[in-house]
């Protein structure tokens, strides 16, 4: 189909973008690469009246290592993550070839990803496995969040309407970690996902509940599996999404203990 | 509303009133004529609208026109010489029977194009893996990607050649 009308709004700046947000509230949405936001809106999913692009926003793409931490700019591509040599943050380049296809990661952003927060997408399970902090630019400067108190449910953010995503900071290296995932077709979106960080003994879990799910100090797969709570839905039953994230935990230690 | 756009497509200027809510592959077949871009699902999922910006294979569908202003758009039109000669990877297609309805045809030339232009080494597993972007319902996909194998080993063959006339 095609989207309902709306006002086009461009931000060369930050600070402008938040202005316009400021100024719109509610009735804006900002927009980067929109892989998902204009398909929403194609179906009629999402109608919103304003969209602010910032994809014309001066240096809030590029990859940066400063000491430990590595830090995304909110517009950097999945694509250009998958291509770039990561070192000891290899686990980001090797994910990104579960984000979509070719065509959607040259155009989708780490940042729109996070913001659009599908339970089950790469970048969040990645952002809450890496304790990753999401800064964010509003009227009354940046501040950073935890990814952790970042996804609220599905789809649902603590970012206020006035705020955008400016960057993503991984904290420290993770030299030991992986995402896997199962989807009937490649490139759909996950049934599960599961993310491992074996030094910080960490399991991320997405397609099992509104937000991506946290499993500190994890046991074996098994007992991760047995632990959740899951209901039959039409197409997947509980006892197969269970079995997917005992396989998915295994096949992810297995993966992240190469390195 | 109506927006003035300029957008650039196979090296050509337009200026355009169109309304934001204008997708690229609809500006591009309905105000720019330039119908060889098909369009499918609208949400992403089947790639006939995969065309080129700066280079790098992207839905059409999923990009708002206005969105896309000062960057270079390639079509597939932008293939073929203007008397209508097939450029090589149109040829590979043909050749290995790549194509049966031609629907999905323009967005796989975009998709080979655009990947084979960075990727240039690619091996066939990978070209595969690539070619699962976009649907096709009548090859089985097996032709395809023995089309744009085929048309890598004979860019990277008609490569070496140049390299090596020139230090002969």
């Amino acid at each position: 189909m095609k989207p309902a009308a709306f006002t086009y709004h461009r931000a060369r700046t930050t600070a402008g973008a938040v202005g316009l947000l400021t100024e719109l509230g509610d009735d804006a949405k900002v927009i980067a690469g929109g892989q998902s936001l204009v398909a929403m809106m194609n179906f009629r999913l999402a109608r919103p009246e304003h969209l602010v692009d910032i994809t014309h926003v001066e240096g809030l793409a590029g990859i940066r290592r400063d000491g430990d931490s590595l830090r995304l700019g909110a517009l950097t591509t999945h694509r250009a993550v998958e291509k770039a040599d990561l070192g000891d943050f290899a686990v980001l380049s090797r994910a990104m070839r579960w984000v979509g296809h070719l065509p959607i990661r040259t155009r989708g952003t780490v940042g729109g990803s996070i913001a659009h927060a599908d339970a089950a997408a790469e970048w969040c399970l990645l952002a809450v496995l890496l304790d990753a902090r999401i800064r964010a630019e509003g009227p009354s400067g940046v501040r950073e969040i935890r990814a952790v108190d970042f996804f609220r449910g599905p789809f649902t953010t603590a970012l206020q309407p006035d705020e955008l995503i400016v960057e993503v900071v991984f904290p420290r290296p993770a030299p030991r970690a992986a995402l896997t995932e199962y989807a009937d077709r490649r490139g759909d979106f996950a049934l599960v996902a599961a993310a491992v960080d074996l030094d910080a003994d960490r399991v991320v879990l997405g397609g099992v509940a509104p937000t991506p799910v946290l499993v500190e100090r994890a046991g074996t797969a098994e007992e991760i599996a047995g632990a959740l709570e899951l209901r039959d839905e039409p197409g997947i039953s509980a006892h197969y999404r269970r079995g997917l994230v005992r396989t998915l935990v295994q096949r992810a230690r297995k993966e992240a203990s190469r390195g | 509303m109506i927006q003035l756009i300029e957008l650039t497509v196979n090296g050509e200027r337009h200026d355009l009133a169109i309304e934001p809510r204008r997708t690229l592959v609809d500006v591009l077949r309905h105000d720019l004529g330039l119908t060889g871009t098909h369009v499918g699902c609208e949400h992403g999922i089947c790639g006939a609208c995969t065309v080129l910006v700066d280079g790098a294979p992207a839905r059409a569908c999923l990009l708002f026109a206005a969105q896309v202003e000062g960057a270079e758009i390639r079509t597939v039109e932008s293939l073929a010489e203007p008397d209508g000669t097939l450029n090589d990877l149109q040829r590979c297609f043909s050749e290995h029977h790549g194509l049966q309805c031609g629907f999905c045809t323009p967005g796989m030339l975009m998709l080979a194009e655009g990947y084979l232009a960075e990727e240039p080494e690619a091996t066939k597993e990978e070209i595969r893996e690539v070619v699962a972007s976009n649907l096709c319902r009548c090859t089985g996909y097996q032709t395809i990607v023995e089309a744009i194998d085929d048309c890598a080993s004979r860019r990277r063959a008609a490569f070496q050649d140049q390299l090596d006339r020139s230090t002969a």
